[in-house]
């Protein structure tokens, strides 16, 4: 069990005074229960937003819907956070589903409510299905018996197979290119396996979060720090549920990592969603702070 | 009496005739009409045809045809014999059709809300979850008004037994109610004799009763109701604009709106205004680029929000297309059932989900009666974007791995047989097929049918030409009584008196495309009238370098006209332009002049391929100079007197203003060459009034007496720049206790400084000036109004 002090600070520059209107922030850690606990949560915005409030989307997110003012040259949005987070026993024993079996898990769960598996197995507009992909992940989940098994194959041939680029892509590269060029971001990685895994039958979400900046002594530095962190999420059957991996840095979620909210794709989960994100005059950075308390 | 070849009509074999049974025998339901058909010369029919078609194309009727990467408005296919059907037969429909919507409403609500029929098994997960249609944002949030569905459509055929079927559920955002209304004036104008003594339910009614729900789904009088449209290039975009005009409510795009304080507003020349009610004409996907598709430019951001905030009813509840989806049908009969503990009165075509092992056997035991469809198909039966295989056509082997391989995605419908009306084919009365088109709108009274109005009708005996995109066409529906009926029937008369409406408040966009059209229309006007000056010279000297002509060349530059050519090619960009603006406003604009405009455009370009410089093109000119004439009449004098009549006159005042200063800041140069000036004042169409206050000779100082500052003359700069302060004053908030808005002061001025001017002052540089200030006040005007 680890108390973080979290802190997010989004910032923008405009060229021109900028008519900033409607955003939709998905930026809050989210309390899980027996994984993740937020203490205390405070989101501010410089200038002062016109309306603030906030709802909890479909997949359990909390969402800050934000006005603010026209005629902006600056923006600051910033997020500060306390909250403990467990560790969940990733290297525990295999309950997951053998492959074969799953399909008959998931017909027998009905269910639609936000932790559903049956949500996160159709193709969205962003992780649509790609043959290429799908004939990857084949080869490389051959011989694996679980699901379990199957997930940490493919996250491992990924994290080999591509180089982590951040300059290469963009929120709005394809993920045919990404795979194409074998490179990207942590975005990429995950949209990437999302995709690979569901053309295997397998219900995989998009989870988005923070990573913490500090390795612990003796460890090597984790890739995808000081920013914002995207990983995996694979349903493996109803005993074992869901488990979180992380492609970009090959390994299952431990405690260094920090939930904000599970989608279908990056559209679900966005940290920001509106103009700000397609406004072209505009110079934006993010920076992200994790320390343990 | 066999003018029409009635005698040689024959029911297709194995097929129900609505007019004529199988034994050959005109059912008595049609006798009149039949009769009276068969007994008309070609030349009478010829002639009650063209009537119909006469007053389809002056109301500029119209649907948009894709194709060939084009998108074309057609004019509407009327189908000439209206489809007759009994009253009794049909109340018994209505009420079938009362309780299937019933049913979806039960749907909507447990799709939305607990989603008892998946965890209960009911209905397999994957329809839901795999939907693109269930909107996720959407569950949990109430409708405001208690109900998901205020106004739906059914799809409905008859077989070869005479049973009716449902063969689709329309729920999303139904067109067609303003095409039934225009297809009922166009038949009832073709028959009008045996219209009126037919007994024929009227359609009024049933508008006159959805448009007070309506009303009364509002919380606040304030409160407004509006349509909102995809936009003019919308398939159906025509109907759209006809009913808001109809009922007498805004017609609104996603950039009129705006949510504010978790209430939507529509902009307004009079600032934001609150609406309650919006009877969407959108998919659900559209409505909201924040919360539904990211990529749409055609929403509103924050509209989830609104509904989320309980200060807007939505008609139909986002995601509500759900339940247009194919294999749903599957399972309606189960569910209505245990939901409703009723058996469906009106079954839908026999639907099988593949998903199940039960149904996949099926399908394999009869191949030859199944047509397969994507199981989340939502499009109309016979629609041909959507893919579908007849399995009977499939080898029995591939058929079998099909369904085992893709079971859940696929559904499978028995193959329909669609009952066969008369049309008329090149004069000849044939059995086509037909399917209805049945309208349900929720009143506080209930659930409330249309009676009769549409029914779609097939090219040939195919099923599948059905589809208008194939060349299909829709005829109106006549419900007849055995008795007479009162001329607004199903729904109680208003008993209030007539009271005159408010005018609403103008949406910012339509203000803006009036003042564009206003300006685009005097364009062309300015424009054709220097062309036809210019060819006139030209057919006299046959020389386009002499001085007096070369001296146009600034202002033609100006306008961006080549007038090397007979009609050029910036007449038809500005003609072109003015079209635009209209097609944006339909709902306000005059269908007459709308039909003006459109026949000057295509005259226009006509002329243009043939015309040439000199006396040929002046004639053309002035022909295209006198259309604009009728049409500018029909602008000005037709349209009611308020905010979006005043819009478009400014636009025109400001028009002729800039373009007269132009004008005359060219033609009048100190050192222009002989001819100029009378030319201007043909240009500025006062020759004869010149002629009459000026009995010297043409001067610098008469033209710009008479053209620039004389108050009286209706083509001078000062004229309209009195016509400009009046219009202005009358804006919103253009004079608050004596505080003038900036479009009101920057008027003001140059009407000031207009008024002590003399002819003398008004040089060149001085009239580029003029021009310049005119020119800006559209960006006041813009400023306060229109954004």
């Amino acid at each position: 069990m680890i108390r973080y002090g979290l802190t997010l600070k989004i910032t923008y520059k405009f060229d021109r005074p900028s008519g900033a209107g409607r955003q939709l922030l998905r930026v809050r850690p989210q309390s899980i229960p027996g994984v993740q606990l937020v203490n205390s949560c405070r989101l501010t915005t410089q200038p002062k937003a016109i309306e603030l409030r906030s709802f909890t989307d479909f997949f359990g997110t909390t969402v800050d819907e934000v006005v603010l003012p026209a005629g902006l040259d600056d923006l600051v949005i910033e997020m500060r956070a306390e909250v403990i987070r467990r560790g969940k026993e990733a290297a525990a024993a295999d309950l997951s589903t053998h492959r074969d079996q799953l399909a008959v898990d998931l017909a027998a769960l009905h269910d639609l409510g936000p932790q559903s598996p049956h949500h996160f197995l159709f193709p969205t507009e962003q992780i649509p299905p790609v043959p290429a992909i799908a004939a990857y992940a084949a080869k490389a989940v051959e011989g694996t018996q679980t699901v379990r098994q199957a997930v940490q194959a493919l996250g491992e041939a990924l994290h080999n197979d591509l180089s982590f680029d951040a300059k290469a892509t963009t929120v709005d590269t394809p993920i045919i290119e990404s795979f194409e060029k074998r490179h990207g971001v942590c975005q990429d990685f995950s949209q990437i396996m999302i995709s690979g895994l569901r053309s295997l039958g397998i219900p995989a979400a998009y989870v988005s979060g923070f990573l913490r900046t500090l390795p612990p002594p003796g460890k090597p530095r984790l890739q995808g720090a000081d920013a914002m962190h995207a990983w995996v999420r694979a349903w493996c059957g109803v005993e074992q549920g869901w488990i979180e991996y992380d492609p970009t840095n090959s390994c299952f979620v431990t405690t260094d990592h920090v939930v904000i909210g599970y989608g279908r794709d990056y559209a679900d989960a966005a940290p920001v969603t509106g103009m700000l994100r397609i406004n072209g005059t505009q110079r934006t950075g993010h920076s992200v702070d994790i320390i343990e308390l | 009496m066999a003018n029409h070849g009635l005698g040689q009509y024959r029911p297709l074999p194995g097929v129900k005739d609505e007019m004529m049974t199988n034994e050959g025998a005109i059912r008595p339901l049609w006798k009149r009409l039949m009769t009276r058909l068969e007994s008309l010369s070609a030349d009478d029919m010829a002639r009650d045809i063209a009537r119909a078609d006469q007053y389809l194309m002056n109301s500029g009727v119209f649907y948009r045809q894709y194709g060939d990467g084009q998108s074309l408005e057609r004019p509407w296919p009327l189908s000439h014999i209206p489809v007759l059907i009994e009253e009794a037969e049909w109340a018994k429909l209505s009420e079938g059709l009362m309780q299937r919507a019933d049913l979806l409403e039960k749907l909507m609500a447990d799709f939305y809300g607990p989603n008892d029929l998946v965890q209960s098994g009911r209905l397999p997960t994957s329809l839901i979850a795999g939907n693109s249609e269930w909107q996720r944002p959407m569950v949990g949030v109430q409708p405001r008004s208690g109900h998901y569905l205020h106004f739906i459509a059914f799809e409905l055929g008859r077989g070869p037994n005479g049973q009716w079927w449902v063969l689709s559920d329309r729920t999303q955002a139904p067109s067609g109610a303003g095409f039934a209304l225009e297809n009922r004036v166009a038949t009832s104008r073709m028959y009008a004799d045996i219209y009126s003594a037919e007994n024929v339910h009227r359609l009024a009614g049933f508008f006159g009763g959805f448009r007070d729900a309506l009303m009364a789904l509002r919380q606040d009088r304030n409160g407004r109701v509006a349509v909102m449209t995809p936009g003019p290039l919308n398939e159906t975009y025509y109907e759209q604009a006809y009913i808001a005009r109809y009922l007498g409510v805004s017609l609104v795009q996603g950039e009129d709106l705006a949510v504010s304080g978790g209430q939507l507003m529509m902009r307004t020349v009079s600032g934001l205004r609150p609406v309650e009610v919006l009877w969407r004409r959108l998919d659900s996907n559209y409505a909201d680029p924040l919360e539904l598709d990211h990529k749409s430019r055609i929403g509103t951001p924050g509209m989830v929000s609104a509904l989320r905030a309980g200060s807007l009813t939505m008609v139909n509840a986002l995601g509500s297309g759900l339940l247009e989806t194919r294999a749903l049908m599957a399972f309606l009969p189960s569910l209505a059932k245990d939901l409703l503990g009723e058996r469906l009165a009106i079954p839908n075509i026999a639907t099988w989900w593949c998903g199940d092992a039960a149904a996949r056997q099926a399908v394999l035991n009869a191949p030859g009666r199944m047509v397969l469809n994507p199981a989340l198909a939502s499009g109309l039966p016979f629609d041909p974007a959507t893919p579908h295989v007849n399995a009977g056509n499939m080898p029995p082997e591939e058929l079998a791995r099909l369904l085992a391989e893709l079971g859940p995605t696929l559904v499978a419908q028995e193959a329909v047989t669609l009952s066969t009306t008369p049309t008329l084919i090149d004069g000849a009365i044939v059995p086509r097929p037909m399917a209805l088109r049945v309208f349900l709108a929720r009143t506080p009274m209930g659930w409330q049918v249309m009676p009769g109005g549409y029914a779609r009708i097939g090219a040939t005996p195919d099923p599948a030409a059905i589809a208008m995109q194939r060349g299909g066409s829709a005829a109106d529906v006549w419900v007849v009584s055995p008795r007479k009926v009162s001329d607004v029937t199903l729904v109680a008369p208003a008993s209030q008196p007539l009271r005159r409406a408010e005018p609403g408040a103008l949406p910012s966009r339509s203000a803006e495309n009036l003042f564009w059209l206003g300006r685009y229309v005097e364009r062309s006007e300015g424009v054709l009238r220097l062309l036809r000056a210019y060819n006139i010279r030209l057919a006299e000297t046959g020389n386009a370098e002499s001085p007096l002509l070369r001296a146009l060349t600034p202002l033609f530059e100006w306008h961006g006209i080549d007038p090397s050519k007979g009609i050029p090619n910036g007449l038809l960009v500005n003609l072109d332009a003015a079209i635009g603006s209209a097609g944006r406003v339909r709902d306000r604009f005059s269908p007459d002049a709308w039909s003006a405009l459109t026949d000057l455009d295509k005259t226009a370009r006509r002329m243009a391929t043939r015309v040439t410089p000199g006396d040929d093109a002046a004639r053309a000119l002035s022909k295209l100079l006198r259309k604009l004439a009728g049409i500018s009449g029909l602008m000005h004098e037709n349209m009611y007197r308020f905010m979006g009549w005043r819009f478009m006159t400014i636009g025109r005042l400001h028009e002729r203003a800039t373009g007269m200063a132009q004008t005359l800041s060219i033609l009048t140069q100190p050192d222009a060459p002989d001819g100029l000036l009378d030319l201007a004042i043909e240009v500025g169409d006062s020759t004869l009034t010149h002629r009459r206050r000026f009995t010297v000779t043409t001067s610098r100082e008469t033209v710009l007496d008479l053209l620039a500052l004389d108050p009286l003359n209706p083509r001078s700069i000062r004229h309209q720049i009195d016509q400009l302060r009046e219009q202005v004053d009358r804006l919103p908030a253009a004079n608050t206790q004596g505080d003038l808005s900036p479009l009101a002061r920057a008027v003001l001025r140059i009407y000031a400084d207009l008024a002590v001017s003399e002819p003398r002052d008004l040089t060149p540089e001085r009239l580029t000036d003029l021009r310049n200030r005119i020119a800006s006040l559209s960006t006041n005007l813009s400023e306060a109004y229109l954004q």
